[in-house]
């Protein structure tokens, strides 16, 4: 079994850190996987990305091929239709829906709704809402883990409550306790 | 043990397991994380192993050197245009030998991520004449540390290991073995002075070690074979390899090359077994040039001169399966209403402030140029402020403005940061002044190395004193703040200093917004921790 995910957003949104997260669940679970991301100029205010890839076979390549991504998980609801030729037909995409306006040209509500709609597989919910809901404003990032966990199969959501105990460990069990519960969120279960 | 490394985590462990004595470098992406990791490493820090940020790359080639000399394991790393700044040391330190291992890691950007060029450091590992190698993955860019310093002291010459941007931020699991202790063979006993008398023997020496240096690529483990089906050959390098096999699988015919001089019998073998070679490499043709000098015009040889590959620009999984006629998987078009998201400048970075007084200065002038140089406030090029005419290298700023000056056109303004001033600067502000140049340098001063993530910055609390020291009139010398609410006063004592006929600086010296959240994020932590 292998998993391809687009990770995306705009730099400072906390892309890297579900990253982690997955990377360490994967680890433990005995998983392949490799995982590249964009560091330097690329993070201030722009868009970012990083490929991760897992398998339980050899994985050769640090980046995704074109057309075989299993998944877009993205912040940002325009930055999930960046990626669009890496996902496959079968793809899904897991989004925040609410957008992060840093440019002029930034589309119409309206445009964007209609570019979402058309997609295959789509999963949206309004991530920092729900994170402030759950008593943690900056847990944006693990509602959206949440969400994917829901489909992403390869790993169980007890593994990355696992790994996110792990990497969040060092700050303490209150900052814990706050991701696991907006993760929870985003997992809805 | 297994550990999840970034690729220039791995050449950091690597060479701390390898037993190094220190790493001399200055940030420059993506090389930067590979002297962060050392900083950060409990046995790095229990050996003392030397990690402290360098002024520039000469410098830390030439330490690195001094380490050698002194029969210790040195390491120096950089970005690929590092190694133009690095040259001089460099090549020379391919005529002086080394004593302790020496190798100097370049870090190549294909593509442009953070960089204005794709220059390949495989050429200065050949005109050097020296070895070079080039890891595949992470495990290899781990273990090949401990082997191109045992390769640099039976040469006794430096060694170069060149990574690109793919594998630089890429992480995977990594196998570690048992540490080596610091190696230490004492101080050399040679004398490394490089008078033309001397200098032509220890050039004929290392001409003599070229034959050295090819038998160790034609058996090492690096430079693998393996058949497949079909009768093209592959030479694949470095990482190029996982992209052929991820094309492939197991029917390629591939030599994968991770080690420097080409293995030529073993290309040559290749060449006989199959038709034709397809030469993959990230970076530019160096290999493919070589392959066809070796093969002869009648054989044919394909890669990125022939456009099989494309000419610029990085591999990816998908030029690399077209190159090799394996159809790609049907793909979604671009989404139309995607817009792009250029990096920017934070919201309340004091370089913003610097941009605005420039710009609303300067348009009350006929005409002006403003002369940029590297780092975040390059970005000051795009919109809103537009202020900047060039950016070339580091230090260019100052020095053009300085030869436009010549040329008699005013205002001509440099802006540089604080860490470029020192990193090569300062040269070129010696020579305005011995000059006499009416020039106006605006040293954008935010106490780091921003751009590439905030490390320590050479010159912090010396720039007025270096300033004056050069031979800048103290009172052309002026230091504001950059904040929206001071801008009057920026404003005007950027006037006073366009109009005043030579040389003057201006100091708008202010935190960077990142660095200073997170010392107060450090400071937060330290206060509940206690």
């Amino acid at each position: 079994m292998k998993k391809d995910i687009i990770l995306c957003g705009v730099g400072g949104q906390g892309i890297l850190s579900i990253a982690t997260i997955i990377g360490e669940a994967a680890t433990r679970a005995g998983l392949n996987l490799k995982q590249a991301e964009v560091h330097g100029m690329s993070q201030r205010g722009g868009d970012v990305q990083s490929h991760l890839r897992l398998s339980d076979k050899t994985i050769y390549s640090d980046l995704i091929a074109q057309g075989s991504a299993d998944m877009i998980i993205s912040m940002e609801p325009m930055e999930s239709l960046r990626y669009l030729p890496y996902l496959s037909k079968e793809g899904r995409v897991v989004t925040g829906s609410k957008p992060f306006v840093n440019i002029p040209n930034y589309p119409e509500e309206e445009a964007l709704q209609g570019a979402l709609a058309e997609l295959p597989s789509l999963s949206m919910m309004d991530i920092d809402a729900v994170a402030k809901d759950a008593g943690n404003a900056r847990g944006a990032n693990m509602v959206l883990l949440g969400m994917a966990a829901r489909h992403l199969q390869i790993l169980g959501a007890d593994e990355l409550r696992d790994a996110i105990r792990t990497v969040f460990a060092r700050k303490g069990e209150a900052v814990v306790e706050a991701n696991l519960k907006a993760f929870q969120a985003g997992l809805g279960e | 043990m297994k550990k999840l490394l970034l690729g220039d985590e791995a050449i950091a462990l690597g060479a701390i397991h390898a037993g190094l004595g220190g790493v001399y470098a200055y940030p420059g992406t993506p090389s930067t994380e590979i002297t962060e990791y050392i900083q950060a490493d409990a046995l790095a820090r229990e050996r003392g192993v030397h990690s402290r940020w360098c002024t520039n790359e000469k410098t830390a080639m030439e330490a690195a050197l001094g380490m050698s000399y002194a029969g210790k394991r040195a390491l120096v790393c950089m970005k690929h245009v590092g190694m133009n700044v690095a040259a001089d040391a460099f090549v020379n330190s391919a005529i002086t030998g080394v004593h302790g291992g020496l190798v100097v890691v370049a870090a190549d950007d294909p593509s442009m991520h953070s960089s204005q060029n794709e220059q390949d450091s495989r050429f200065y590992a050949s005109f050097a004449m020296v070895p070079a190698m080039e890891p595949g993955n992470q495990q290899e860019a781990y273990d090949m540390m401990r082997a191109a310093f045992e390769l640099s002291e039976q040469l006794r010459e430096p060694v170069v290991l060149r990574i690109v941007t793919r594998l630089a931020h890429s992480r995977a699991a990594v196998e570690v073995s048992e540490p080596m202790e610091v190696q230490d063979r004492g101080i050399c006993q040679e004398r490394w002075v490089l008078l033309p008398g001397i200098a032509r023997g220890r050039y004929a020496a290392l001409l003599e070690k070229q034959d050295d240096m090819l038998a160790s690529s034609e058996t090492s483990i690096y430079n693998k074979v393996e058949k497949g089906e079909g009768s093209l050959g592959i030479i694949a390098c470095g990482i190029a390899y996982n992209y052929v096999k991820e094309a492939l699988g197991d029917k390629a015919n591939v030599l994968k090359v991770s080690q420097y001089p080409l293995p030529e019998s073993k290309i040559c073998q290749l060449a006989k077994e199959n038709d034709a070679i397809m030469v993959v490499e990230d970076g530019q043709p160096v290999v493919e040039q070589q392959v066809k000098a070796l093969l002869g015009a009648d054989y044919p040889v394909k890669g990125r001169l022939t456009g099989d590959l494309p000419r610029a620009g990085e591999l990816t999984p998908d030029n690399v399966a077209k190159a090799l006629g394996v159809e790609g998987k049907e793909t979604m078009q671009h989404s139309t209403i995607v817009a792009p998201r250029p990096p920017q400048l934070c919201q309340g970075c004091g370089h913003r402030d610097v941009y605005t007084a420039l710009n609303q200065v300067l348009a009350t002038y006929p005409d002006y140029r403003v002369f940029g140089d590297i780092g975040c406030y390059t970005l000051g090029a795009l919109p809103p402020f537009k202020a900047l005419a060039s950016c070339v290298d580091m230090g260019a700023s100052i020095t053009m403005a300085k030869g436009a000056a010549d040329a008699g056109f005013h205002p001509s303004v440099a802006i540089i940061g604080d860490s470029t001033f020192t990193h090569s600067g300062m040269t070129g502000l010696l020579d305005a002044v011995n000059d006499g140049s009416n020039i106006t340098v605006v040293i954008s001063d935010n106490l780091t190395t921003g751009m590439t993530g905030g490390q320590e910055s050479a010159g912090t609390s010396k720039y007025e004193a270096i300033c004056t020291a050069l031979g800048v009139e103290p009172e052309h010398v002026r230091v504001v703040v950059p904040l929206p609410k001071n801008m009057e006063e920026i404003t005007r004592i950027l006037k006073e200093e366009i109009d005043y006929p030579g040389v003057s600086v201006i100091i708008p010296r202010r935190e960077c917004i990142q660095t200073a959240a997170r010392k107060a994020r450090e400071a937060r932590k330290l206060r509940e921790n206690n």
